[in-house]
């Protein structure tokens, strides 16, 4: 990969356009500022959003609402399936009502100490700031939120906070808020605002004149090809786990749409941050599919703990309080297990690479809940965490009441991802970017309960505001149909679909995909250095190469084929995954959830560089739009500047 | 216990349900496996086969799928006749081969209502129910014109009846399990959620008549009470729901004031 790189603040185009002065007020100046449509106005443009998440639904409700016309997509056959379902343990609201200290500059703190330093002050405050709208909307929405007797809302707590700020509903707190998006949505499907298209991948983006006027799907049922023009489009695709093959995204997540952009010129910012998450079920064979994770909140009552003694055969049971190493209680007494994911995570690999590990792969540490139920009875851990107990029995076959859980990390979630300006708009005019595909507010960990939070923020209360300032600004003439750039992009989706097919190669996409996994999980995981990752970029071309060569894609693309589908989206990880390794390589510092092992204390805790790295590194395409192979990446650096939060080491020990 | 098994793989028969299109007509066709792990769930199984396939240069079986972890309720699967297997409170994702024998034959199908034609294979179009949703599963508020939450107080036992309902993943299986094809369950848990609770109030009467028209719009059958559609649901939304989803539209069309 050939790159040059800026200096901070040397690339004109990356204008975060972030405001200044007083960080409280930022974000109502800022509104005040954007430019509006007039209400009568907004039935003039034409939006269209990708992915219905949190962020893709929650947008598309809200921008019909205020009168935009609005084409939304999902590869999944209902914009309910989208993966923030599956998010369990609760959305973080600066609330307070525990009266136990909490504020938004608390969460703002919080938030911007637990990504390690590497997010955008204005952003994150932002973000803590609207969070108490964001429960005040989902409670009127109808979703059940767990309550006390009074009637009034429940909260718990989460890793990397000291106060109890997080609404859940049972441990399906993902599925409530995204029915509810997804109510809202469906609403405005019945009013006619919204245009409902399941079943369609976005496979290219559609530029004019250098902004994004539209996309091209493939309908997923018949085969065909469409393109959609408008005047603004919305990514909200969600993270790139799966370039790791195992994690605990759904199997139809991918990076293909941010990755179509990102060959269009939109820059991708940050993506070695990916998050590790402590609290997985561990894998049990080369068939695994996926890897299921268990809530962070199970970290409230459950203690994790390794046998003193390395091999100890006895059942888990049977080893005495003396005999157990509870390394995270040790190592960090102020929050104990409920330090955050990317310091949980590494000291369970700590302690499985030291030979303490447990069960039959020795990579497992135990989540023990035996103190809480002596404490508090079956009864009361069974309301807490009754679903996430029975789906481990499910998957394991043992029983967690009566015999701790087994865990072991996992790749849960990524922080980086295409880069925004605070408007929350890609390098690309028009083209704006929300939720997980982001880059924005995390830095280089999330704390739990703040993904939700952060799809919901950036769709209800953030884009409603900043799209209309594009929209109100710019010269946006109508595309027709068969607009040159729009038969482009058709054809260039088009080729790429029948390059793969005819390859009739020897080799499944399954086997591509889980070989790319394999490399980015030993030379790019939760421990990273520079041989392990110069190894990796070359494994991955090689991969890439083969799979251009010999690949076997089954059937025809005029028809409802997962095959095809898989292969395109292994065909783009096989691409982005060499730029997630190269990001890794250059940023020469451990922070969050990027560690280098040459950059570590003698304690073996993160060790970042702020005089060197103190940015969010963004990477553009220049090579054609058409290369599959030898991509050329240049990199841009946002400076990051921290004048409320103070750079300081991040420590939980004490 | 896991460990001890992981030596004992299964040697299977598969029949499964072929259908290259949704206008084609489908045929059931067998398939050997061999040495299937018991600590594979059920679509990892399919996953091998699938695998199997491609190396014959025979078309993989089509199936739908998603999170793998029980909730996005895309999974189906009509297993030796139950839908999502035999299982209880069980999606087929999340449904293990530890759960079959060695030597046993396991007929797979797709979700049979005609409410959810085939599109390929196992695959199913289940639209019907994003469009009764669309008829009224929702409150008619606006983003940002909330109250502060703890302004609407909620009791507790309504709150979990509610929560319970809510639960519901839409996958289908209530309509599958049942031999009308009835879609009472799935209509009556959104209608029992918002019903519960303060914020449903409003559109309480236009909601429930406007979904139960479009129910019916679709093609979905009576119910008759037989409870097949509890029995298969993996979210264990009770049928107590359909007695409320009842009462609620005989409020609506007896003694509403509401104009429906």
């Amino acid at each position: 990969m050939a790159e040059v790189t800026t200096t901070t603040n040397g690339s004109s185009r990356l204008q975060s356009n972030a405001p200044t002065g007083d960080i409280t007020t930022r974000w109502d100046r800022h509104k005040f500022d954007l430019k509006l449509v007039n209400p009568s106005n907004k039935r003039k443009f034409n939006i269209i959003v990708v992915g219905t998440g949190l962020a893709g639904a929650s947008a598309a409700a809200s921008l019909a609402e205020l009168g935009y016309n609005v084409k939304a997509f999902c590869f999944q056959d209902s914009p309910r399936r989208a993966h923030s379902i599956a998010a369990q343990g609760g959305i973080n609201a600066a609330k307070n009502y525990c009266n136990d200290g909490d504020s938004v500059w608390r969460l703002f703190y919080d938030t911007v100490k637990g990504g390690d330093f590497r997010a955008r002050e204005s952003n994150v405050y932002r973000l803590a700031s609207v969070s108490t709208n964001i429960i005040d909307q989902c409670v009127a929405q109808g979703v059940p939120f767990q309550r006390d007797y009074g009637g009034l809302l429940a909260n718990r707590s989460f890793g990397g906070a000291q106060v109890s700020r997080t609404f859940y509903a049972r441990g399906q707190t993902g599925q409530q808020l995204l029915l509810g998006a997804y109510s809202a949505l469906m609403r405005q499907v019945d009013l006619g605002k919204v245009k409902l298209f399941a079943r369609r991948e976005m496979l290219d983006l559609i530029k004019v004149d250098g902004v994004a006027r539209g996309i091209v799907v493939r309908n997923l049922v018949t085969g065909e090809f469409e393109s959609h023009t408008g005047d603004a489009v919305l990514l909200c695709t969600g993270g790139y786990g799966n370039v790791f093959y195992l994690s605990t995204n759904a199997k139809g997540c991918n990076v293909t749409a941010a990755w179509r952009c990102h060959k269009r010129g939109a820059f991708f910012a940050n993506p070695c941050f990916t998050q590790i998450h402590p609290t997985c079920i561990p894998v049990s064979g080369d068939h695994q599919s996926k890897l299921t994770l268990m809530s962070e909140s199970l970290r409230n009552d459950g203690r994790v703990w390794v046998p003193k003694n390395p091999g100890d055969v006895r059942a888990a049971n049977e080893i005495p309080d003396d005999d157990r190493d509870y390394f995270l209680e040790r190592r960090y007494a102020a929050f104990g297990n409920l330090v955050p994911r990317d310091v949980a995570s590494r000291a369970a690999k700590k302690a499985c690479d030291e030979g303490f590990g447990v069960g039959e792969t020795k990579l497992a540490v135990y989540l023990d809940f035996r103190d809480t139920i002596k404490r508090d009875g079956a009864a009361v851990v069974k309301g807490k965490y009754g679903n996430l107990f029975q789906m481990y029995a499910k998957i394991t076959g043992e029983d967690p009441y009566s015999t701790p859980m087994r865990i072991y990390p996992a790749v849960h979630y990524t922080m980086g991802g295409l880069w925004v300006d605070y408007n929350l708009q890609t390098t690309i005019p028009g083209l704006y970017c929300l939720g997980e595909a982001n880059f924005s507010d995390h830095g280089a960990n999330r704390l739990g309960a703040s993904a939700l939070m952060q799809g919901l923020a950036d769709g209800y209360f953030v884009i409603p505001y900043t799209i209309g300032h594009h929209l109100a600004t710019s010269k946006l003439p109508k595309i027709a149909d068969d607009h040159p750039d729009v038969r482009g992009a058709v054809e260039a989706a088009k080729a790429r679909v029948t390059k793969m097919l005819g390859i009739q190669g020897s080799r499944s996409v399954e086997s591509f995909h889980r070989a790319l996994g394999k490399i980015m999980w030993e030379k790019c995981g939760m421990a990273r250095n520079e041989a392990g990752l110069k190894y990796a970029e070359q494994e991955i071309a090689a991969l890439r190469h083969e799979f251009w060569n010999n690949v076997r894609v089954m059937g025809t693309g005029e028809a409802f084929n997962q095959n095809l589908e898989h292969a395109g989206r292994v065909a783009d990880f096989l691409e982005f995954g060499e730029l997630l390794v190269h990001d890794a390589l250059t940023r020469e510092e451990s922070c969050g959830g990027h560690f280098r092992e040459e950059h570590q204390t003698e304690e073996s805790e993160a060790k970042r560089n702020d005089t060197d790295f103190c940015h969010a590194a963004a990477w553009e395409y220049t090579g054609g739009h058409d290369s599959f192979v030898g991509e050329k990446e240049q990199l841009h650096k946002e400076a990051l500047s921290f004048e409320n939060v103070h750079l300081t080491t991040r420590s939980y020990r004490e | 216990m896991t460990s001890s098994h992981t030596n004992r793989g299964l040697n299977l028969t598969l029949k499964i349900w072929r259908q290259p299109g949704p206008n084609v007509r489908g045929e059931f066709r067998t398939y050997q496996m061999k040495n299937i792990s018991p600590d594979m769930s059920f679509l990892e199984m399919l996953d091998v086969l699938n695998e199997q396939l491609i190396q014959t240069n025979e078309e993989p079986v089509a199936f739908d799928h998603d999170c793998r972890e029980g909730i996005c309720g895309m999974c189906s699967l009509m297993i030796n006749g139950q839908a999502h297997g035999p299982d209880r409170a069980t999606t087929t994702c999340q449904l293990h081969m530890r759960r079959f024998s060695d030597g046993d034959t396991i007929v797979i199908e797709p979700w049979r209502a005609s409410a959810f034609p085939v599109i390929r294979d196992l695959a199913t179009d289940r639209s019907a129910f994003d469009r009764i949703i669309t008829a009224g599963g929702y409150v008619s508020i606006n983003t940002g014109n909330a109250q502060d939450a703890n302004c609407l107080p909620v009791g507790r036992d309504r709150q979990e009846k509610s929560m319970a309902a809510a639960a519901c993943i839409g996958c289908g299986a209530c309509v599958a399990a049942c031999k009308n094809a009835s879609a009472m369950l799935f209509v009556s848990a959104k209608v029992s959620q918002l019903a519960l609770l303060p914020q449903g109030e409003p559109e309480r009467a236009r909601r429930v008549t406007r979904m139960v028209a479009q129910m019916d719009k679709e093609g979905f059958g009576g119910c008759t009470n037989t409870y097949e559609c509890e029995a298969a649901c993996p979210a264990e939304v009770s049928v107590t729901n359909i007695a409320r989803l009842n009462r609620e539209y005989l409020r609506a069309v007896v003694v509403s004031e509401e104009g429906v």
